[in-house]
């Protein structure tokens, strides 16, 4: 029998949004008069209990009809933390997604025209089942839920989303992987047409983005497909239409705009690795014990900062999350397989 | 008239950081984005990065068109270089690193750029209190040999780019390939003039 014990870290069942609240969230804004954009008013999710502040704003509208339909039924996940969510502001304007440019602001400039409606995902590798599908497809099947995780970049700063979307696992049990499938290997668009800076001379990473994740990590309770972000539809500087999230991870693990899954035997060379493999590891969990080798990983600032506080938190192993992803790790060298 | 004008428009980035500082401030348009103090910081130390260039860019500019005006603010340059320099590290100091000191050292440790650049801007200290006509004078033929410091403090800088970069070195090329350009264009000075020469020659 499966006891499950309360650990430090662990998500408090008091820090998970009641879903009476979460569901009466839009009835909430309507009655302070609030639209689909109303960035900078403040919006107590859960004002009448007396609940933390979740949100400032949502997410404008942008998704297809089928998406927008879905997100009629969001309902709150677990494992979300009650820690105030980066203002959607902010979330959506401060992004590595080089693809789109190397600086914080060119994804949001320059990912505007960016054509994420029709999309397809091919599934592909040791799975009984593989094909190309339509997104529509892919998301179908699965009740769309809320999960506010936090998000720690290489760089040392982080973030709190409030992700929508649904279990990896879930996804990837439908295609009955084989056993032979002992990797996840995870592939970006590559359209260079649409995503200016893969076509630069000087691109430092090769295209396509490529991730990986052992498949026990992938089919662990975290790990996550997102399709929006703060109630609605995702913005294409965050990855739209559909993206991984990997909260115990580095930032990078987390990629955009997949359009390839395939089950693989061996494990698959990601974009970073292949970049620079003394400096990003194929696992890049979160540890402060181990520095980047020019700079140190025990603490981030957590964003928005001010011009003068810099908001710096103390970086948690598995960025808060190791009760839920520590024993995929028990008998391996973080330092060495970092 | 052509160094006060000069010495407005170098004013400019500063202006306009404090502009935007001010409407940060007063809650007007948050053009600095989620991480302000940093945006800040980097955009400080981009134009030191400017300003060293184009000081290093006056002599060749002169030689190569005889235009002599342009000595004239070769010293209001490399100032505004150090004066850039300065409030760069200093808003690392205050803004980012808040002056926790404590973390200074691991920090110099752990970031080999932040060593790096420190050294290139104290190379920038002698440079600029020698930067009048009384250290010219007492230092004489030593004053030159000095002031070729700033190649040192070019290459440091260009080190200092690339290694803070995550990944895309695109910006460190080129600051790369410009000082490379200026530095060679001091080697090959003498090949230079003589090019000069059989040019006028020809005319």
């Amino acid at each position: 029998m499966l006891i499950k014990r309360a650990q430090a870290g662990d998500i408090r069942s008091s820090e998970i949004t009641s879903e009476t609240v979460f569901h009466e969230r839009r009835q909430i804004l309507k009655a302070m008069g609030i639209g689909a954009v109303a960035l900078g008013t403040p919006v107590v999710a859960g004002a009448t209990s007396g609940e933390r502040q979740l949100y400032t704003t949502q997410a404008p509208l942008s998704g297809p009809a089928w998406l927008q339909n879905k997100l009629n039924t969001l309902t709150p996940g677990q494992y979300s933390t009650r820690e105030p969510a980066t203002p959607f502001e902010y979330v959506s304007t401060y992004n590595n997604f080089y693809e789109f440019g190397t600086g914080k602001t060119d994804p949001a400039d320059n990912s505007q025209n960016f054509v994420t409606d029709p999309w397809k995902v091919e599934v592909t590798g040791e799975a009984e089942l593989t094909g190309t599908y339509n997104l529509e497809d892919i998301v179908n099947p699965y009740a769309l839920e809320e999960r506010v995780y936090r998000l720690r970049c290489v760089e040392a700063w982080s973030m709190v989303v409030p992700w929508v979307g649904f279990s990896l696992a879930n996804l990837l049990k439908r295609f009955k992987p084989n056993s032979n499938a002992k990797y996840v290997r995870f592939e970006t668009l590559h359209d260079p047409e649409q995503m200016p800076a893969q076509g630069s001379r000087f691109a430092a990473i090769d295209y396509p983005y490529v991730e990986g994740l052992r498949i026990d990590e992938a089919m662990n309770e975290l790990a996550f497909l997102a399709v929006g972000v703060y109630g609605n539809a995702m913005p294409n500087q965050n990855g739209a239409p559909i993206r991984l999230v990997v909260p115990w991870k580095y930032g990078f693990k987390s990629i955009k705009s997949i359009v390839k899954i395939e089950f693989t035997k061996r494990r698959p060379k990601t974009t970073w690795e292949i970049s620079n493999s003394r400096e990003y590891g194929f696992y890049a969990n979160v540890n402060p014990d181990v520095d980047h080798p020019r700079w140190s990983q025990a603490r981030e600032r957590r964003l928005p900062t001010s011009i003068f506080n810099q908001n710096y938190v103390e970086t948690l192993k598995f960025n808060g999350y190791a009760p839920l992803v520590a024993h995929l790790y028990k008998d391996m060298d973080l330092r060495k397989q970092y | 008239m052509f160094k006060l004008l000069t010495f407005l428009l170098c004013l400019l980035p500063l202006e306009y950081s404090i502009y935007q500082v001010y409407q940060l401030q007063t809650d007007g348009a948050n053009v600095l984005g989620a991480d302000p103090a940093k945006a800040l910081v980097l955009l400080q130390g981009e134009w030191a990065i400017r300003f060293l260039l184009l000081t290093l860019l006056v002599t060749p500019v002169r030689r190569l068109t005889g235009w002599h005006q342009a000595q004239k603010i070769r010293r209001m340059l490399g100032l505004f270089t150090f004066a850039y320099a300065s409030i760069h590290l200093l808003a690392y100091l205050f803004l980012l690193l808040e002056l926790d000191f404590r973390n200074l050292g691991a920090d110099i440790l752990k970031r080999p750029y932040i060593t790096i650049g420190f050294t290139a801007y104290l190379l920038l200290v002698p440079l600029a209190l020698t930067s009048n006509s009384f250290a010219i004078r007492l230092l004489r033929n030593r004053w030159a040999l000095l002031h070729r410091l700033v190649y040192g403090v070019a290459i440091l800088v260009v080190v200092h780019v690339t290694w803070l970069a995550k990944s895309s070195y695109s910006e460190a090329i080129a600051y790369g390939v410009i000082v490379t350009v200026l530095l060679l264009s001091r080697v090959f000075k003498d090949k230079f003039a003589l090019f000069q020469e059989a040019l006028k020659r020809r005319v």
